[in-house]
């Protein structure tokens, strides 16, 4: 049915046009029923683009090939699974997802914040419909999902690298980060352009941005695990732009959650944050860019499409507009209160601020200068991982270390004499810590060793925070160091749920040194025979031969490898390559064994398999590398213990906003 | 071409339609057709609103940071006479009839 996708498309665009455009005169000209038949059509648009993303699903499950794309990315072997996800294996599939998200996740902020902010709403509908409207127009007019050809007899097949559980589940949770940043930012425009600048909007968005911010950081963990077992390197995270596309908006709306208190707190930093929020979205917009317009090659930019002027009029347009709006309404921004001391938890926020966004820029210079160097000079002159781990480092220890200082500090101002006293535990747990790794040999990297340091500083803090304020609590009531406990984060769960993130942070960072800084490689130059063993640390690998496997969409090539860890017989491993039929590519099947008791995973990987039965290999000692995806699951308690909706803080605001009666 | 995705087509664009006009269907005349918005009076008061939240929030930042220690003695006594004095005054602005509006126990309780 790509008449019906079509179709609904088609109303899906009228009703957003009509949302932007009506709603806009409604907010400019003060007319309810107007405004109210805008919001009616930015809920409708909802319903046509579930429509049609029903229609294109149900395609790509029907292996229907008169669809382009469903025979561009399926085939009749695919598993039922990936047919599913090569829904967003595509850039027409990935732009449907965009907006079907958005339409969802915008119809909700506007149907659940119709009561508290009534004043920003009339803006906030045609904000969103004129975003929508973009992607709409491009599905409509530019790169449609249902066009359709005379069907082939198979299609082209998924890109082997997306066949791949992780891939699942990767692209969504990454567009509803992505998304989720348009509403923070459309709320933060509409309170520009209704000249409530208050702090309504951050009060209505605050959990919008804390799950846009957790999905695009859980994705970016996902993705990783993606690479480290699917791409095959050894790996986890390549400072691939299409990787560094998603970190760039994270980064920024981490420095926007931070500053955001401020504001909260002190009434300060309200034009920073409103830069702050537009750069996030403007920045997940050329993600998307990145992502879908093949403008520079990957290994994630698998298409290559005319969608890219496009894209990128769109974010001159919004970054533009956004400018202007805020340079108009600069008067009303101005902030009544000034920082009261250096020693501060609101000066650790902005230290914190901007390191995070020097970082972030540190890391959009690496991407665009390709596409600079490539206008100017006429080639292309890629950034390395080197000029990525220098900044990270630079940036990064700085932040790490804030991350353990900043908690301790109080708000408005604090004694030296004070600071010290809080500091001094965890200062004293880091020199132990680090004087332990040095005599333990961590001294071959000093780098890690500094982050190990940092990383025990930042942990003792955490640990320290967590035990002062159960025992401030425990001081008032009754109550039992557990329930001391448990009230206290209760009853400020975005403070604990925030260090609970840093200690999923930290943790990621003692896995990303284990592995980026202790880790060992061994790549024989020689092929291995069947029989012959090679040694890597305590490891024997012996090389059994190898083998060939038929499944319904490729075949399976094995190398098995005996493996002994001292001596001491481990298993047979099996790492390799799979040819795929359709799709006529090879991907990489690595083989990975964790030692959870030594915190560190074999890593195999099979380069070439020889005519004679030989084989080329290189093999990786992987140390602490399971800590990055622990991390995330931390990383997942945290954030929900964060935006976990509070009954007392709801009760706050109704009693606030009683004064703006709807 | 699908009469069937003909048909769901059309229906689908009618009950859009039918949706976004329902609020001219449901009042074809109405009294007042503006927009609600805040009287300057009203914007004041949430204004004021604000200030006292946020005065009782660093009232109970500051009794915590106290408390565990992050705060000296003296830097508490010096910075909560001001933030009591501004809690106090945007409670007095608003001199609410109604009870909840003063803080409870709860607000400046950590």
């Amino acid at each position: 049915m790509p008449e019906l996708g079509r179709a609904a498309l088609v109303v899906a665009f009228g009703l957003i046009v009509y949302a932007a455009v009506a709603g806009g005169y409604a907010a400019f000209r003060g007319r309810r029923r107007l405004h109210d038949s805008a919001t009616n059509a930015l809920f409708a648009s909802l319903g046509a683009v579930a429509v049609a993303a029903l229609v294109l699903l149900a395609a790509l499950v029907r292996h229907d090939f008169s669809l382009v794309y469903v025979a561009d990315h399926t085939s009749r072997e695919l598993p039922l699974r990936y047919a599913v996800s090569a829904f967003w294996g595509g850039q027409q599939g990935s732009l449907l997802l965009w907006l079907l998200v958005l339409t969802g996740m915008g119809s909700a902020a506007v149907a659940l914040n119709r009561r508290l902010i009534r004043e920003i709403l009339p803006w906030t509908v045609p904000i969103l419909g004129g975003i929508a409207s973009f992607f709409v127009f491009m599905l409509v007019f530019v790169a449609s999902p249902f066009a359709t050809a005379p069907a082939p007899a198979d299609g082209v097949g998924l890109n082997p690298s997306l066949q791949n559980p992780y891939m699942m589940a990767h692209p969504p949770l990454l567009y509803l980060g992505y998304v989720g940043l348009t509403i923070p930012f459309a709320f933060a425009m509409a309170a520009l352009a209704s000249k409530r600048t208050d702090e309504r909007w951050i009060v209505v968005t605050r959990r919008w941005t804390l799950a846009s911010w957790g999905f695009l950081g859980f994705a970016i963990l996902l993705g990783a695990k993606w690479a480290y077992e699917e791409v095959g390197w050894g790996g986890w995270y390549a400072w691939d732009p299409v990787e560094n596309a998603a970190l760039m908006p994270w980064l920024v709306s981490t420095a926007f959650l931070h500053s955001v208190m401020v504001q909260e707190k002190k009434n300060m930093l309200r034009v920073w944050n409103v830069v702050l929020v537009t750069g996030a979205f403007a920045l997940s917009l050329f993600g998307t860019f990145l992502t879908r317009s093949g403008v520079i090659s990957s290994i994630h930019s698998f298409t290559q499409s005319s969608i890219g002027a496009w894209f990128l009029g769109f974010i001159a347009v919004v970054i533009a507009a956004s400018i202007t709006l805020i340079l108009v309404r600069l008067p009303l921004l101005r902030s009544p209160t000034r920082l009261e001391s250096l020693v501060s938890r609101e000066a650790a926020f902005l230290y914190n601020n901007l390191f995070l966004v020097a970082l972030a820029l540190t890391v959009l210079w690496g991407v665009v200068y390709p596409l600079v160097s490539e206008a100017v000079r006429g080639f292309a002159v890629t950034v390395g991982a080197p000029y990525y781990d220098f900044f990270a480092i630079a940036f990064g220890l700085p932040l790490v270390l804030l991350m353990g200082i900043g908690p301790l500090v109080a708000w408005r101002r604090a004694s030296l004499r004070a600071l010290g006293m809080s500091l001094l535990w965890p200062t004293g747990v880091a020199l132990v810590t680090g004087a332990l790794l040095l005599a333990a040999g961590a001294g071959s990297s000093p780098a890690g060793l500094v982050g190990y340091t940092f990383a025990s500083f930042v942990l003792a803090a955490i640990v320290l925070e967590f035990a002062r304020g159960t025992r401030a609590r425990r001081s008032l009531g009754d109550d039992g160091w557990l329930g001391s406990f448990a009230g206290l984060v209760g009853r400020n769960r975005r403070r604990y749920g925030g260090y609970v993130v840093h200690a999923a942070i930290v943790i990621l960072l003692i896995g990303a040194i284990g592995i980026g800084g202790f880790g060992t490689t061994r790549a024989p130059r020689r092929a291995l025979a069947p029989g012959a063993t090679m040694r890597i640390g305590a490891y024997d690998l012996t090389y059994l031969g190898s083998a060939q496997r038929r499944t319904a969409n490729a075949l399976e090539m094995r190398a098995r490898f005996d493996v002994a860890r001292d001596g001491k017989p481990l298993g047979v491993l099996s790492a390799g390559k799979n040819r795929y039929f359709a799709e006529q590519q090879t991907s990489n099947e690595v083989a990975i064994r964790s030692d959870w008791l030594r915190g560190e995973d074999l890593f195999v990987i099979v380069g070439k398999f020889n005519n004679d039965g030989s084989i080329f290999v290189k093999v990786l000692i992987n140390p602490l590398v399971n800590l990055i995806w622990l991390a995330g699951l931390v990383f997942v308690g945290g954030s929900l213990i964060a935006m976990w909706p509070d009954a007392r803080e709801q009760r706050r605001l109704a009693r606030r906003f009683a004064y703006a009666p709807a | 071409m699908d009469l069937a995705a003909v048909v769901l087509a059309v229906l689908l664009a009618v009950a859009c339609v039918a949706f976004v006009a329902r609020p001219f269907l449901r009042e074809p005349a109405p009294e007042d057709d503006r927009l609600a918005e805040l009287s300057p009076q009203e914007r004041e008061r949430v204004r004021i609103a604000e200030e006292r939240d946020r005065a009782l929030a660093a009232l109970k930042e500051l009794e915590f940071d106290h408390r565990t220690g992050k705060i000296s003695d003296a830097d508490y006594r010096e910075l909560v006479a001001p933030l009591r004095r501004q809690a106090a005054e945007a409670l007095r602005a608003l001199d609410p009839p109604r009870n909840e509006a003063r803080p409870k126990r709860e607000d400046v309780r950590a």
